[in-house]
């Protein structure tokens, strides 16, 4: 019982003091999961990253769930889990009260034309950031190239395709190079 | 019946979001404006709160959205929605799939995955900084404002880290782009 507040506590602290989403999370996980508290070691700190890399949903929701897992078991998961959310959640219920009234505000409506221009630098920046951190073999350079070519349509002409299909033809032409390649491997080593 | 678009709508979300809070903005965007729950403007808005509050960016959006389109219940459910996906996911692969992730077919569809989400959010980058530039894509109108704004708090962002190692923080830009607009915009 001790254990599951304590989650809960230190989860909620981890997610009222880190602005700008989940991977600025990681390093505050890492102090106070790792070196403080000792619940998890350094390196299945490096593989939840992994782990949460690699799944969909909040990389902050995967390093919670699977921490509050590792010490209490479903309750952990799901007491570290609603620790880290509950803060935001309180601060974004607050905002969405009043964000409509306050945007009629002159000033404040002129200062949000500025900030979407720097929301699209930012998301740029991202998927740059993307970019650099990927293996640049060919098949990657390709895909990459086809899905930015199929969502600018998409966007530009308003066509009707989810980029849920996107994700989902990347990932089948990924196994599918798996396969053949191993086929091939196999061919040549009988 | 909005509770029930809420739910589905954001367990979508969840479940696609490959890449962090920046990976689900397409998605994101995709959703919203198909069941048209808020205008494409308030969509830039609120990512740019999203990232100056804390938490994660993507529970933000639909706290938000839930919130404005049903009430604290609309925020509840449209919250759990977005989270329970990758909830699921993680006690599973712990659970019973430990080397799932370290399986060569696995990481070669992730491979691709990634590329393609990375495309995706490049194209949802750049459409988004034209469509600030030109008002909307078909329309011939320049605003030069815009094109002079993003051009200069572009050099500012990026050149921060030629000068510093980190460069500044997204925070500080979206607080340097939300003072110059209120010089150039008006007050």
């Amino acid at each position: 019982m001790k254990l599951l507040f304590d989650l809960f506590l230190t989860f909620s602290k981890i997610g009222l003091f880190t602005f700008g989403g989940g991977y600025a999370m990681i390093p505050l996980i890492e102090r106070d999961c790792v070196d403080k508290k000792k619940w998890i070691t350094h390196e299945e700190m490096m593989n939840i990253t992994v782990i949460a890399e690699s799944t969909p949903g909040p990389v902050a929701i995967n390093c919670a769930t699977y921490v509050g897992l590792k010490k209490k078991g479903f309750w952990g998961a799901a007491v570290a889990t609603l620790g880290v959310i509950l803060p935001s959640f309180l601060i974004i219920l607050l905002i969405s009260f009043f964000l409509d009234r306050f945007l009629e505000i002159k000033w404040v409506a002129s200062a949000f034309r500025g900030i979407k221009i720097a929301v699209g630098i930012l998301i740029v920046d991202a998927a740059a950031r993307m970019i650099g951190k990927m293996k640049k073999k060919p098949l990657q350079i390709i895909i990459l190239s086809a899905s930015f070519a199929a969502m600018m349509s998409i966007n530009v002409f308003a066509i009707r395709i989810s980029t849920v299909v996107l994700m989902l033809a990347a990932a089948a032409s990924g196994l599918a190079v798996y396969y053949i390649k191993r086929r091939k491997d196999k061919g040549v080593s009988e | 019946m909005i509770l029930l678009e809420l739910l589905i709508g954001f367990l979508k979300i969840g479940f696609f979001s490959f890449g962090g809070a920046y990976g689900a903005i397409p998605l994101i965007r995709e959703v919203v404006l198909s069941y048209s729950w808020i205008e494409e403007e308030k969509l830039s808005y609120m990512i740019a709160v999203s990232e100056s509050t804390p938490g994660p960016i993507m529970v933000n959006m639909a706290t938000y959205i839930g919130s404005t389109k049903g009430g604290v219940v609309g925020a509840l459910i449209a919250t759990a929605a977005v989270v329970l996906p990758a909830f699921l996911i993680v006690i599973i692969l712990t659970n019973l799939l430990k080397n799932l992730v370290k399986n060569g077919a696995v990481q070669s569809m992730l491979g691709t995955l990634k590329a393609c989400v990375a495309g995706i959010i490049l194209a949802t980058g750049v459409y988004m900084i034209l469509m600030n530039c030109m008002g909307s894509v078909t329309s011939a109108s320049v605003d030069i404002a815009a094109i002079v704004m993003t051009a200069a708090l572009g050099a500012v962002y990026f050149g921060s880290r030629k000068v510093a190692k980190n460069g500044i923080s997204p925070i500080v830009l979206i607080c340097l782009a939300g003072v110059t607009g209120v010089f150039v915009y008006g007050w």
